[in-house]
């Protein structure tokens, strides 16, 4: 039997043990909460058990998925901002080598499929790098905010004093792309 | 009772499992709860106790305390090992507890009552967003509880721990402390509560015992201070703020070709205004404020703005009861020295809170002799009866009155570009029960509402994470960890019916859910109710409009090429 057959036949398992390596980053007194099906309510969970479920079905469907940096987003945005450090965050992703040689290690080793897992594993590696990217991009856009906080609150205080510089609307830039489109104030939008 | 139906049996024995001696007793103990390590959980304070960045605000500056005489202004940080405490700081804390038990029923009742349900536990956004337990209202007031059992009640005093008791130490002080300014005072969880025990007056009388010892945070302290100074949060001068105001006078004459002219500090007015400081100077909220001005004109309102009363916002609120009596007694005072009949506010939060739910035992008494009565609107005739006692009348009563009676002209197709969902702001909605009035301005003003799912909304809305003092920018990440019901809640209406603005009637939503989209739903945008109406509003006397109040294109209208 194939790789991929073995993690379909035992997918609601792995899925739900994957789920749990993730749930159990958070404190324990809060777990039963967050197994909770109630998508405006509970959130994180919600979030959590969604995105688990369907990144396990999109790597199994093999071909490079748009979907899954799309639900990593969706976990990740949550998780920049909560108590972890980064590779805390992130080391969920490993969590599922260690549930499906946990799962299906004997029959890996009995079916000699031991190749096909370990370029398996290599797409989980891979998912990893993925999702500490979107952490790292998640943090970044948290620093933005807080600088462009401060500009926004300023701003209009800083032009009627005469502080702020705007170009005019007709200045033509010379002849380079920048950061800013002709006219714009430097702050954001 | 229902009657049984006929066909109803006896479940079948085999569906019952009786349990055998040895699983019944399982759970028994005769230990101690001390000993079966209970204290090692919620009630253990160190290491738990750890601040962290992100999580917390900047400590007050001496200064800011300095102005309003508060107890033991310094420099001071919570990452700080010695936060510099009086030495007899216990001793504070603890007189400073019996005096508020002595004074307050509802918080001696509040200290008593609470059966430990947990119906609250899973209600807060911060524990919604966090998982920390220390974040179920329930434990956040069991970190006050835990202190009260020990030094006010026997059973306490005697029992300890086993009674839910703990010594007061700085460890307690310092997790009092971190998680008294991660509540928002939003009421959520009161909602749920068999008791109807409020949880925000629990954080409310926290928050008072911590400024005792001078451990209030800057993004409070300091509006407080330039509050008490200058009138508002800002602590912009008088004529800085009329400077601002006709700083909009110039663009809305740019987008509508109509100059308007408020007065201000006008005696002899009939109504005076008074809204949020953050209308004026941040936005997106100036835009809401040129919309106030642009109704006042359109009616012709005998209005008058003031540059001393010119907040409708007090952070004395989230410092402590005198505090916030001292701070609001000006709304009062200036529509007395003005002589107005009656007093009209802008779309703020807690300022609706202060004055829906505090006013009757706090500064009516300073409106006595004055010309204040009944409000009634000079447009319509409509009296607002629910308003007698204040005299202050919430702006969307107000305009949902004028359209019920169809004194606006409105184009709703100039907002047909947007797709709106609203969010009921805490204090408004859980403090005073404003919910159709903001719905049925929007359903005049725009073509397209879409509201969110029941149980986000109404008096179970979200809070968006940065009330109470707590919208400050060193705390971003405590801010979208409270803010994700919301922002999920949001992103649920943008993917399901393409909604694309936010509209709220709260001065700090409009500071927070900005942000807070823009990391969840940047899709989405933030507006004030006022900028939709002033948008659709067809002005007497205007020049064909092009563009909306930010400046953008309204649909079909782009100037021609």
């Amino acid at each position: 039997m194939s790789l991929k057959n073995l993690l379909l036949q035992k997918r609601s398992r792995i899925v739900k043990k994957w789920c749990d390596v993730v749930l159990r980053t958070y404190p324990e007194q809060s777990q039963s909460f967050l197994k909770k099906k109630d998508p405006f309510g509970n959130p994180l969970g919600h979030t959590i058990a969604e995105g688990i479920e369907s990144i396990y079905d999109e790597l199994l469907q093999g071909a490079e998925s748009d979907n899954i940096p799309l639900f990593f987003d969706n976990i990740m945005r949550v998780r920049a901002v909560q108590d972890f450090s980064p590779s805390q965050a992130v080391g969920f992703v490993f969590g599922l080598k260690k549930v499906i040689r946990k799962e299906l290690g004997s029959e890996i080793l009995k079916e000699g499929i031991s190749e096909e897992w370990a370029a398996f594993e290599n797409r989980i590696d891979g998912l990893a790098l993925l999702c500490f990217d979107i952490y790292t991009a998640c943090r970044q856009k948290i620093f933005d905010i807080r600088v462009n906080e401060v500009k926004k609150q300023s701003h209009r205080l800083l032009k009627m004093a005469g502080l702020a510089y705007e170009l005019p609307g007709d200045y033509e830039h010379p002849g380079y792309e920048g950061d800013l489109k002709e006219g714009q104030v430097n702050k954001s939008e | 009772m229902a009657d049984i139906p006929e066909s109803w049996k006896v479940p079948p024995p085999k569906a019952w499992k009786l349990s055998t001696p040895e699983e019944l007793v399982k759970d028994v103990d005769h230990r101690p709860l001390s000993l079966l390590g209970l204290e090692k959980g919620w009630m253990r304070t160190a290491p738990d106790v750890e601040i962290k960045p992100g999580m917390h605000c900047h400590a007050a500056l001496p200064k800011r305390l300095e102005t309003v005489d508060m107890p033991n202004p310094r420099q001071w940080s919570a990452m700080d090992e010695d936060w510099k405490l009086p030495r007899n700081w216990k001793e504070i804390i603890l007189e400073g507890f019996k005096d508020r038990l002595g004074r307050f029923r509802s918080f001696q009742l509040f200290m008593d009552i609470c059966v430990r349900c947990g119906a609250c536990a899973d209600k807060c956004h911060y524990f919604i967003g966090s998982a920390d337990p220390k974040n179920m209202p329930v434990l956040r007031a069991e970190l006050l509880r835990s202190i009260y059992r020990k030094y006010f009640t026997t059973a306490g005093k005697l029992l300890g721990p086993i009674a839910g008791a703990r010594e007061l130490t700085l460890d307690v002080l310092r997790e009092w402390w971190y998680y008294l300014y991660q509540c928002t005072e939003c009421r959520r969880c009161s909602v749920f509560c068999p008791y109807g025990i409020d949880t925000a007056e629990i954080t409310m009388m926290g928050r008072e015992l911590t400024n005792l010892l001078g451990l209030n945070i800057d993004w409070i302290a300091a509006p407080v201070a330039f509050c008490y100074r200058t009138g508002n949060h800002m602590g912009i001068q008088p004529h800085a703020y009329k400077d601002m105001i006709e700083f909009f006078l110039d663009e809305i004459e740019n987008v509508t070709g109509v100059r308007m002219s408020p007065t201000f500090n006008r005696k002899g007015a009939e109504i005076l205004f008074i809204t949020p400081s953050g209308d004026v100077f941040g936005d997106p909220g100036t835009y809401t404020c040129m919309g106030y001005l642009m109704l006042f004109h359109e009616l012709g309102l005998d209005v008058t703005w003031s540059t001393y009363a010119s907040e409708g916002g007090n952070f004395g609120f989230f410092t402590s009861n005198e505090m916030m009596k001292r701070l609001n007694a000006k709304m009062y005072a200036e529509a007395k020295r003005l002589g107005v009949k009656w007093i009209l506010g802008g779309e703020c939060g807690h300022m609706w809170r202060v004055i829906n739910q505090y006013m009757g035992t706090m500064n009516l008494d300073i409106a006595e002799g004055s010309k204040l009565e009944e409000p009634v609107s000079p447009i319509t005739g409509t009296k607002f009866e629910n308003t007698k006692s204040t005299k202050m009348v919430h702006i969307t009563e107000f305009t949902a009155d004028l359209i019920r009676h169809n004194k606006l002209k409105l184009d709703p197709s100039r907002n047909d570009h947007l797709k709106v969902t609203f969010h009921d702001s805490c204090n408004t909605s859980r403090g005073m029960g404003l919910f159709e009035e903001p719905r049925y301005i929007i359903k005049n003003v725009c073509n397209h509402f879409y509201d969110m799912p029941a149980g986000t909304i109404r008096e179970q809305t979200f809070c968006c994470g940065g009330g109470s003092g707590l919208n400050a920018g060193e705390d971003m990440e405590l801010r979208m960890r409270g803010g994700l019901p919301r922002a999920n809640a949001v992103k649920y209406v943008h993917e399901k019916y393409g909604v694309n603005k936010l509209a709220c009637i709260c001065a700090i939503d409009r500071a927070v859910l900005p942000n807070l989209m823009e990391y969840f739903v940047p899709e989405v945008d933030v507006t004030g109710l006022h900028e939709m109406v002033a948008n659709a509003m067809i002005l007497e006397g205007e020049k064909e409009k092009t563009v909306d109040l930010r400046g953008e294109p309204l649909p079909g209208r782009e100037e021609s090429e």
